[in-house]
């Protein structure tokens, strides 16, 4: 907890707002398990209830972002509860990105099995079930760093994100080799093209995360610096 | 869904139970020795230079061995909790602490490179160039333009009454004050409000054309509008004036200064650009202060 404010209300607010976000975090990390069930299992009633439950992680972003505006305009934080808030607003933004991202997946899943056209080569989505996982894998980790502040597993968030963008790579080119295998392929093909890339950037928003959390323990923004030199400052300073 | 409601709603919270660790930059006061200030004490271009600064009233230590630059036409903010020498500090800079006999300051201060604890240096002529703005509006109890008058006139700084009243009114102007008090020049400096008063002992210390202004708390008796009006005014007079502000308010100090520095028991722990010191501090003793954390 933070804690040892003067002010011990304070304490409790900012308490408060990170276990908001973290809440939010778990309902983002159902959405994305909930939306690849339902791909697996062809469930249309999940997809729809995945596709619906959007509105609530929205619902967190707008609360988190009411309580954000307030403890600035009412404490004026300074120092590290400052950057503790900023990197919080910042990270249920990208939160609710890869909420958004799941929702997609769940209306690709109504787009795929509810048109009433034949059902898709299965090979043509056989490189989601990976993704996902890594994908997860990488939101946990991001959420793992928000909830301790722990620098180490942020700094491995950012770094595999790498895997899933090559894992992603790889996938477009299975799907080019079954479009030229046979052209009837291309429709489920552009659904999976969907699908893999809001993994993928999924990804990208975790590293995000990551990288607030570095902001807020070191006090710099790393992400205008490359590689090797970023570890290097995240890991050496102050 | 209200959000009680939501907050209520089966969540897998990942760690939710976990606590987060408090960024601690350097270890706590308590455990160690003062070890020196962090941040660079020196600008390229000083318009105040002190070194070592010691100041005792009586046995108490009050400043303990402080160096501090002050660079030309900055505004440098002094902060720190009631009590940790930063009053002592400003008031270093124009010799105040003569006036008080229990008191004795030892290190070297200079300003444009002249020691001010030289024999031969005319302590009246150093308050004249290091003006000072007091934490209560303190006019004399003479009307508004004998207020301002008063110092170019003890310093013999003009020939004739029409340059004494082009020059009150410049002083008044440049404090924000002229457009307010032109009509009514003979009533007593007294009778102005709160915030005008203020402006009206900058005017004061301004009419003798200071090189640097020092002000001790100069808003904490103010309302927000008279102390904005203060603070726009410390920014046009940065173009003319050093100026060294000490101020209880961290917001006044973030606001204003491009440097800050902060001040424990007598030690000048940090000092740093104003954005750094604000938003990462680099000693566990400022941040503990600017994030109200100190018991």
């Amino acid at each position: 907890m933070v804690e040892q404010h003067t002010v011990k209300r304070f304490d409790a607010e900012l308490n408060n707002l990170r276990s908001l976000v973290l809440k939010m975090g778990g309902l983002v990390q159902e959405q994305i398990e909930g939306a690849i069930k339902a791909l697996d299992d062809e469930d249309l009633d999940a997809a729809r209830h995945i596709a619906l439950r959007d509105q609530l992680v929205n619902r967190y972003n707008v609360q988190v972002d009411e309580d954000s505006v307030n403890l600035l305009a009412r404490r004026q934080p300074m120092g590290s509860d400052l950057r503790l808030i900023v990197a919080l607003e910042k990270t249920v933004a990208d939160l609710e990105r890869i909420g958004d991202e799941a929702a997609k997946i769940a209306q690709m899943v109504l787009r795929i099995y509810d048109s009433g056209g034949t059902a898709p080569n299965h090979g043509l989505l056989r490189d989601v079930p990976a993704m996902a996982e890594l994908a997860l894998r990488l939101l946990t980790g991001a959420l793992d760093a928000v909830a301790r502040m722990d620098t180490d597993k942020a700094l491995e968030v950012a770094r595999r994100d790498a895997d899933l963008d090559e894992a992603f790579g790889a996938a477009i080119r299975h799907l080019s080799t079954y479009i030229m295998e046979d052209p009837r392929n291309m429709g489920h093909a552009i659904n999976a093209v969907f699908i893999l890339k809001a993994l993928e950037r999924m990804g990208d928003h975790s590293k995000n995360i990551a990288e607030y959390v570095l902001y807020y323990v070191k006090g710099k923004d790393i992400r205008s610096i490359e590689g090797k030199q970023a570890t290097d400052l995240a890991v050496t300073s102050a | 869904m209200n959000i009680s409601a939501m907050q209520q709603a089966r969540v897998a919270a990942p760690a939710a139970a976990t606590t987060i660790k408090m960024h601690t930059p350097e270890p706590s006061f308590q455990e160690r020795e003062f070890a020196g200030t962090v941040g660079t004490v020196t600008v390229d271009n000083p318009k105040i230079v002190s070194r070592n600064v010691n100041v005792y009233y009586g046995d108490k230590h009050a400043i303990k061995n402080v160096s501090l630059d002050v660079g030309a036409n900055e505004i440098v903010a002094m902060i720190g909790p009631s009590g940790c020498g930063k009053s002592t500090f400003l008031r270093c800079f124009n010799r105040m602490n003569d006036t008080i006999d229990s008191c004795r300051v030892t290190g070297e201060i200079r300003l444009d490179g002249e020691d001010i604890h030289n024999q031969k240096l005319d302590v009246v002529q150093l308050r004249a160039r290091v003006g000072m703005v007091f934490q209560k509006p303190n006019p004399f109890p003479k009307s508004i333009y004998e207020n301002v008058a008063y110092g170019p006139r003890i310093h013999g700084m003009t020939k004739n009454r029409a340059e004494l009243d082009e020059l009150v009114q410049l002083s008044l102007e440049k404090a924000g004050l002229w457009e307010e008090v032109k009509d009514r020049m003979d009533q007593p400096g007294t009778g102005l409000s709160g915030g005008q008063q203020q402006r009206l002992c900058i005017a004061r210390a301004i009419a003798v054309s200071p090189e640097v202004i020092l002000m001790d708390e100069p808003c904490s008796a103010l309302d927000p509008i008279a102390t904005a009006k203060i603070e726009e005014l410390m920014d046009e007079l940065r173009a003319n004036y050093t100026i060294c502000i000490v101020t209880h308010s961290m917001q006044q100090a973030a606001r204003v200064s491009q440097r800050t520095a902060y001040f424990h028991m007598g030690d000048l722990v940090e000092v740093g650009e104003t954005s750094d010191i604000f938003t990462n501090p680099r000693h566990k003793l400022t941040e503990d202060y600017i994030t109200g954390r100190f018991g």
